[in-house]
């Protein structure tokens, strides 16, 4: 009875105990929430559009984020870098598509998968040899984030809210409003949807795919750019970064892969989770359950939904 | 010219499926054989035999072991390091508690744990495909790994948090533990796989190697034929975490002798995804194809600028050896995505037609 009394009934009674530390603790997670969607963000973009699961996402996150860094201690003004980041994402969409994609046009989904890890091989070996392994510390102020942090008194104390994680979750929105915006209201929107449906329908109607893949892998590394930048802004900038891309598959299976609403709830899902797991249940078995209960929670929702929250039915033919 | 089959007639259905159909392929094996028995240990060292051939032969093992999951019933699976944990620290544990017992019987035992474990997280496969099963996969590994972390039982609360291998004898020579020769390991592993290699051989040629190809080429087809998927599945969870286990076992027993859960962490299972894909999907040959040449093209990488003289730093090597190693895995896919064993083949065929291509 103890167990089932520490497990159901205690972790409440603290909730309730603290509200403040619970709203923290919310707080907390849904900010590695959306650091974790945005990443899921970028899979679902490359998942749609052209079927490959990119588990290069994660070292395309670093890798934006130290050619950022790499460039701005070169000495580029820190604005002329992020543009010239923006522009190096854009010749490795290019070089994606041309050297990676296009070879393997019509190959099973686990060759494609196989090759976008042959690209972190390639993008870890890279970046180590140009910017070197070290961390590097993100140039918040020269990018004119926020810094320091907003404390509120609220429900008998206080709860403090870092400005770069308010920041965080600002852009992340406006992210997923363009995005959306650009993939309901616009021609090339228009047409990326078209690629995601049905590439051979897409092709027959005079859609480019070699265009939209490069416009979609670009797209996906503007959100690179933009995960790495925020969190690099809270930790720092390191290869060691790219084991967050892991956590993203459980945010995507959970949103469903083709859905963007549902790599935005997943991430919020899986952040508050891991979070308040961790906080309130972890130590009944020993710390360090973060590191595998994102994915137990996963596994949970897909045991009633296969294809995910937001997923499309999956109809199987003969 | 010396590879043809012109003259050897089959006369019953047993010769025509025959795993080594023609005589000349009889040949070959039986020199591969002669090979890895008699002149690699004679003819190599120390450091080539428990540097190159024993990592070798143990991932090999794990390749075939994830190959019979993936390649052969269509389960992707990333937690193969995991299930390999089970087999080294299930093996640890029972050789500590009856230290009596022949280390080679814990080795096999030790696999019937890993794949007792992973018929547990084979179960969601009934419901779940593809990329979703993985990431059910990725539970396993990470849980698994937090367990060999986080209880202690498990290796014997040393105070390092790492299993020591005890010096085990085999008709009084030492298989494991420090005074262990490399050939009597090399001897142990080699036997260890060519006896689980030719297990998988039969399985697969068989009737159950016949229904898992059956569930990974179309699950539903496949049960309306008669075959009950979650028995199938099951299966090959558990021979493929059979053979993980064991291979785990070997490389902490014969290979490193000791080791850290650090060991078993989920680049261990990429790298062995690696090794099957490489290789080739579906192919016991092709999984030694791939651990050949996902594991020695680094070794070589790095010891080929000093061999040539140049003077690179080692670090430098390090990340070279990436970019390499990254851009070959694309190339090949792109060359042979059906992977090394398909090349094989391809290349037996020419060789039968030689000298006309055609």
């Amino acid at each position: 009875m103890d167990i089932l009394y520490n497990i159901f009934i205690d972790p409440f009674v603290q909730m309730g105990s603290a509200p403040d530390l619970f709203v923290q603790t919310l707080w907390e997670g849904l900010v590695s929430g959306v650091l974790y969607a945005l990443i899921a963000l970028g899979f679902v973009l490359i998942f749609k559009a052209s079927g490959v699961f990119n588990f290069a996402q994660g070292i395309m996150v670093v890798f934006a984020a130290l050619t950022l860094v790499g460039l701005y201690e070169a000495g580029v003004p820190a604005i002329l870098a992020l543009v010239l980041t923006i522009g190096v994402m854009f010749v490795l969409a290019v070089g994606v598509e041309r050297i990676v994609l296009r070879p393997l046009v019509n190959q099973p989904d686990i060759i494609l998968f196989m090759a976008t890890f042959g690209l972190t091989y390639f993008l870890i070996g890279f970046g180590e040899l140009v910017f070197g392994g070290n961390p590097k510390v993100m140039i918040t102020d020269e990018l004119y984030l926020p810094r320091g942090s907003v404390e509120f008194e609220m429900l008998g104390g206080f709860v403090s809210l870092q400005k770069i994680d308010i920041t965080a979750a600002v852009i992340a929105s406006i992210m997923v409003a363009s995005l959306a915006v650009f993939f309901q209201k616009t021609r090339i929107g228009r047409a990326l949807r078209a690629v995601a449906d049905s590439h051979k329908a897409a092709l027959s109607v005079g859609i480019s795919l070699n265009q939209i893949w490069i416009i979609v892998w670009f797209t996906a590394g503007i959100v690179a750019l933009a995960t790495g930048i925020m969190w690099g802004a809270r930790s720092e900038v390191s290869f060691a970064l790219q084991i967050i891309a892991l956590k993203a598959l459980p945010v995507l299976i959970l949103g469903g892969f083709t859905s963007v609403p549902g790599a935005i709830v997943g991430g919020l899902i899986i952040g508050v989770g891991e979070k308040l797991g961790e906080f309130y249940w972890g130590p009944l078995v020993g710390s360090g359950i973060e590191s595998w209960l994102a994915y137990v929670i996963a596994l949970g929702f897909l045991l009633f939904r296969p294809q995910g929250l937001f997923g499309e039915k999956i109809i199987e033919r003969i | 010219m010396f590879y043809r089959e012109a003259g050897q007639f089959k006369t019953n259905y047993a010769a025509d499926m025959a795993v080594f159909p023609i005589l000349q392929d009889k040949i070959g094996i039986a020199l591969i054989l002669t090979l890895a028995l008699v002149v690699i240990p004679l003819a190599g060292n120390a450091f080539f035999l428990s540097v190159v051939m024993i990592p070798f032969l143990i991932f090999a093992l794990a390749s075939i072991g994830l190959n019979l999951l993936t390649g052969y019933t269509g389960l992707l699976s990333l937690g193969t390091a995991g299930f390999m944990g089970v087999g080294a620290f299930a093996c640890y544990k029972l050789t500590t508690i009856f230290p009596g017992v022949n280390i080679i019987v814990w080795i096999l035992t030790s696999g019937l744990f890993a794949a007792a474990v992973g018929v547990f997280f084979g179960l969601p496969s009934l419901r779940i495909k593809g990329f979703y099963l993985a990431v059910a996969t990725l539970a396993a590994q990470f849980f698994l790994q937090w367990c060999f972390i986080r209880i202690p039982w498990l290796y014997n609360y040393n105070v390092s948090g790492a299993i020591e291998v005890p010096t085990r004898t085999l008709f009084g020579i030492a298989v494991t533990g420090p005074n262990a020769s490399p050939e009597m390991r090399y001897y142990v592993v080699l036997g260890v796989v060519i006896l689980l290699t030719w297990v998988a051989s039969n399985l697969v040629h068989g009737r159950i190697g016949r229904s898992w190809m059956a569930v990974r080429d179309m699950d539903i087809a496949a049960e309306l034929m008669g075959i009950k998927l979650l028995p199938t599945k099951l299966l090959a969870f558990a021979v493929s975490s059979f053979y993980c286990g064991v291979a785990g076992a070997l490389m902490v027993f014969l290979w490193y002798g000791g080791a850290e859960p650090e060991v078993f962490s989920i680049n261990q299972s990429f790298l062995i995804l690696f090794m099957v894909i490489i290789g080739g999907l579906g192919s016991l040959t092709g999984s030694f194809f791939g651990a050949a040449l996902i594991y020695i093209l680094p070794i070589v990488l790095r010891g080929a600028p000093s061999l040539v003289g140049l003077d690179i730093g080692a670090a430098t090597v390090e990340h070279l050896t990436f970019m390499i190693v990254g851009a070959l895995i694309i190339f090949f896919l792109i060359v042979e995505p059906h992977g090394l064993a398909r090349l094989w083949q391809t290349g037996k065929q020419k060789l039968r037609v030689w000298p006309f291509p055609y």
